[in-house]
């Protein structure tokens, strides 16, 4: 899933400073799983802002809604008279949702209220870690099911470099050196043999190396 | 012989060679490299030049190779893969054969984070194993990475590596070793050593291998001056084994900097003693001028006469 943070109620305000009527709009999907973005944070975020103007002598009308998913056009279109209605859109959504609402609505300004961060997983509750960095050509196969690309601070592919300590990252003592746990499981899986092969160097324009990426699928598209 | 370098020289005579290392300034000043390598005249076979080491923004080590050149002293050029991408690498690469750089170690590089602008994007297009292949494809196939001939003129390095004895995991050292031997480097410098029983217990491994007979191996020493220093070493470089007698040794001492030199001389004995070790790299962090010293006092000046 795509995990994003709150940004700061500061600029989230300054944002919206010169407007008077805001759509917050909130998405239901994955920044709902990581309680960022979904109907309760924008609840919660509404009435901050509120209080935040009120504080502020300045008026303001804030109205909610959370569709199943501001990523995809058929579920923002739900909302278009109020949309239209605004000054301007607070989307709670990932990146993509707020891109969305940016072709959805050409004439409307919509603002982020997070930052996407990673693709990644609870860990425990509450807590999520990058795991995937979308990279578009994936080595977990001889791994060991852990990818040295999002979770390596150099990205090295025939790690772990000299700076991995008792498991740990040099970069963060509070993260886990990949490579430490790439050889743990290799180990585990009797297949160590995978890191005496020399890798090739990795072919980055499936990253983000090439512009904006594409995905088909050719028996779905009308 | 591969690039006909004094330390290529050198080692394959059999001699044991000494290497020592090279901080670029934090400035465009020439003297500063033409200072130091004075140091270095004649006194050791390489000078390894830091490619802004720490991620601390210094000199080009391509640039202040060309400055030790010039000075009659013989570089080898350190290249990180945390700034630059395979095409500048390349580029790079050309640049400093161009220059007259017979010697290239290749490094993934300290993360940025330990630098002095932590704000930036790193590159590692390659790591450090993906270079040295890169470096040996354009000096023996005679190709750019891509697999476009390098027509005349390749570049004609003898390509160094280094290895960690004291990261983790410790099997995996001397597995990632002979993946860097087998991608084509020819001689390897290790972390400093301070940990001397550690490291004869890597050496062991390397021995069984058998990876002492395909490079080179230059154990990595440094002295220090201060029992300070060697808390620093332990406490804040990652990857690093401090044994605590050495440090009480340092604490006790009533002229630490002499105690320091001592403690070099007496490591540089015992890792002339272990079987596979083809030499030593003194790394000196701020404190050149004690390199001269301590061979002089080590008995392994002058520095060996090898045919050109």
């Amino acid at each position: 899933m795509i995990v994003a943070d709150r940004k700061p109620l500061r600029e989230i305000l300054k944002s919206i400073d010169e407007y008077r009527k805001v759509m917050l709009m909130g998405c239901g999907g994955c920044v709902t799983v990581c309680f960022s973005g979904g109907a309760k944070a924008v609840e919660l975020l509404a009435s901050q802002i509120k209080m935040a103007r009120k504080k502020q002598g300045k008026d303001i009308e804030i109205i909610e809604c959370t569709p199943e998913r501001q990523c995809e056009y058929e579920f923002v279109e739900a909302f278009e008279a109020e949309v239209r209605s605004v000054d301007v859109v607070l989307s709670t959504a990932c990146g993509v949702g707020v891109q969305t609402m940016a072709v959805k609505y050409p004439d409307t300004i919509t603002v982020p209220a997070l930052n996407t961060k990673f693709m990644g997983y609870p860990v425990e509750h509450g807590f999520w870690e990058e795991k995937c960095a979308g990279c578009g050509d994936c080595v977990l196969e001889w791994t060991g099911g852990l990818c040295p690309i999002a979770r390596c601070a150099k990205k090295l592919l025939d790690g772990p470099c000299g700076g991995s300590v008792d498991g740990k990252c040099e970069v963060d003592k509070d993260t886990d050196c990949v490579w430490q746990l790439i050889y743990d499981r290799l180990k585990r899986l009797d297949k160590l043999d995978n890191l005496t092969v020399i890798r090739e160097p990795k072919d980055w324009r499936t990253s983000t190396n090439a512009g904006q990426r594409k995905s088909k699928f050719e028996e779905t598209m009308l | 012989m591969k690039s006909a370098s004094r330390l290529e020289r050198v080692l394959t005579a059999g001699r044991f060679a000494v290497t020592a290392e090279l901080g670029p300034p934090q400035n465009a000043n020439p003297e500063v490299i033409r200072k130091k390598a004075q140091h270095f005249l004649g006194n050791v076979d390489g000078v390894n030049i830091t490619d802004n080491q720490t991620a601390i923004v210094r000199m080009s080590s391509i640039a202040a190779a060309a400055i030790a050149i010039s000075c009659g002293v013989e570089p080898v050029v350190q290249m990180v893969c945390r700034d630059r991408n395979r095409i500048a690498m390349q580029s790079d690469i050309l640049g400093a054969a161009a220059l007259g750089v017979k010697n290239i170690l290749c490094l993934s590089g300290d993360h940025q984070k330990f630098g002095n602008h932590p704000e930036a994007a790193n590159v590692f297009d390659l790591g450090s194993v993906q270079l040295i292949a890169m470096v040996k494809k354009m000096r023996d196939a005679k190709q750019f990475l891509c697999g476009d001939p390098i027509k005349e003129h390749e570049p004609r390095l003898f390509i160094g590596a280094v290895e960690n004895p004291f990261a983790d995991p410790f099997e995996f050292r001397v597995v990632r070793l002979a993946k860097k031997i087998k991608a084509g480097a020819d001689f390897i410098q290790t972390q400093c050593v301070f940990d001397v029983d550690k490291f004869a217990k890597w050496m062991e491994l390397v021995v069984k291998d058998g990876l002492h007979k395909k490079a080179y191996i230059l154990a990595g020493l440094t002295p220090v001056r201060s029992a300070r220093a060697l808390h620093y070493m332990k406490d804040e470089v990652a990857g690093m084994s401090v044994p605590d007698k050495l440090i009480k040794r340092m604490e006790s001492a009533e002229d630490p900097k002499e105690e320091g030199i001592r403690i070099c001389l007496e490591m540089i004995e015992r890792v002339r003693n272990i079987e596979g070790v083809s030499g030593i790299h003194l790394m000196p962090i701020g404190w050149e001028s004690i390199t001269p010293v301590i061979l002089e006092r080590a008995g392994l000046l002058p520095c060996p006469q090898v045919r050109g």
